[in-house]
């Protein structure tokens, strides 16, 4: 047996090392599969709601909750206030255009021009639903991630200093959420 | 042994009653039970769920007049 292993050439012996490494890393990352792993596409008050609310019920549920946030999705995790500078003309439009605010989303039906959503609003504080920054909130004490399309993000002008504060939260692209995808049991598009 | 502790969750709708609970949890030692009162409709079925799913250990849960009683033991915490 030891002379087998005396065989190797250093080289290789390091070539194993480094690829074993490499495994119990993969393993590491993909041993909890219990996970549930989302795209955020829309940016509309309803589907931020359910998204969060499924988000946060999963965490609190055990699970590893991660949330991909493209498009719209991306656009809606804005602050409110002015936009940064140095931005390019069609940047600043994207801004006008796409105001920050977590409680100024819009709804995605119903919403006439704002009096569904008053009314929705009105509803949820009398029947004491959760407002989508308190569902955020209780996003960030169940530690659940959130990634940000980083492509989305330029093409829409938008910077990390428009975003909201949150702990647990990265710029990527495809390749993250597809990694994250592999790893975890369930996968929603909302 | 086992002490008890409570925690109202009258008025809120889900997501948050399980959202609260797994905060408290995490406070109580293991073998502790949390006495939890709530009125959300979903609560019964989903307190069932969130101990199947956490391993938390559903005591007793009671339903009298639509004002739902949970008793749940914190699970043991994995061997060491």
């Amino acid at each position: 047996m030891t002379s087998t292993i005396e065989a190797f050439s250093p080289e290789t012996v390091a070539a194993l090392e480094q690829r074993i490494e490499g495994l119990e890393k993969r393993i590491e990352r993909t041993a909890d599969s219990n996970a549930l792993n989302m795209v955020v596409f829309s940016g509309e008050l309803d589907k931020l709601l359910a998204a969060f609310v499924i988000a946060t019920g999963a965490a609190a549920c055990g699970m590893r909750v991660s949330m991909f946030f493209s498009f719209w999705g991306a656009a809606s995790l804005k602050k409110e206030g002015p936009q940064t500078g140095g931005k390019s003309i069609v940047e600043r439009m994207f801004g006008w255009m796409l105001p920050g605010g977590l409680s100024r989303r819009k709804l995605s039906k119903l919403d006439m021009l704002g009096v569904g959503r008053q009314m929705m609003v009105r509803e949820m504080a009398k029947k004491n639903v959760a407002t989508l920054p308190e569902l955020v909130e209780a996003a960030k004490e169940l530690d659940v991630e959130i990634k940000i399309c980083e492509m989305s993000m330029s093409l829409m002008g938008i910077r990390p200093e428009e975003i909201i504060d949150y702990p647990n939260m990265s710029y990527c692209g495809v390749a993250s959420f597809v990694e994250q995808s592999s790893s975890s049991n369930t996968t929603l598009f909302i | 042994m086992i002490t008890e502790r409570k925690v109202d969750l009258t008025g809120l709708k889900c997501p948050m009653p399980i959202v609260k609970l797994t905060k408290l949890m995490k406070e109580l030692d293991p073998g502790e039970a949390l006495t939890a009162t709530a009125d959300d409709a979903a609560f019964c079925l989903d307190v069932e769920s969130w101990c199947n799913s956490t391993g938390h250990e559903l005591v007793r849960l009671e339903d009298v007049d639509k004002q739902l009683l949970a008793v749940i033991r914190k699970k043991d915490s994995p061997a060491e």
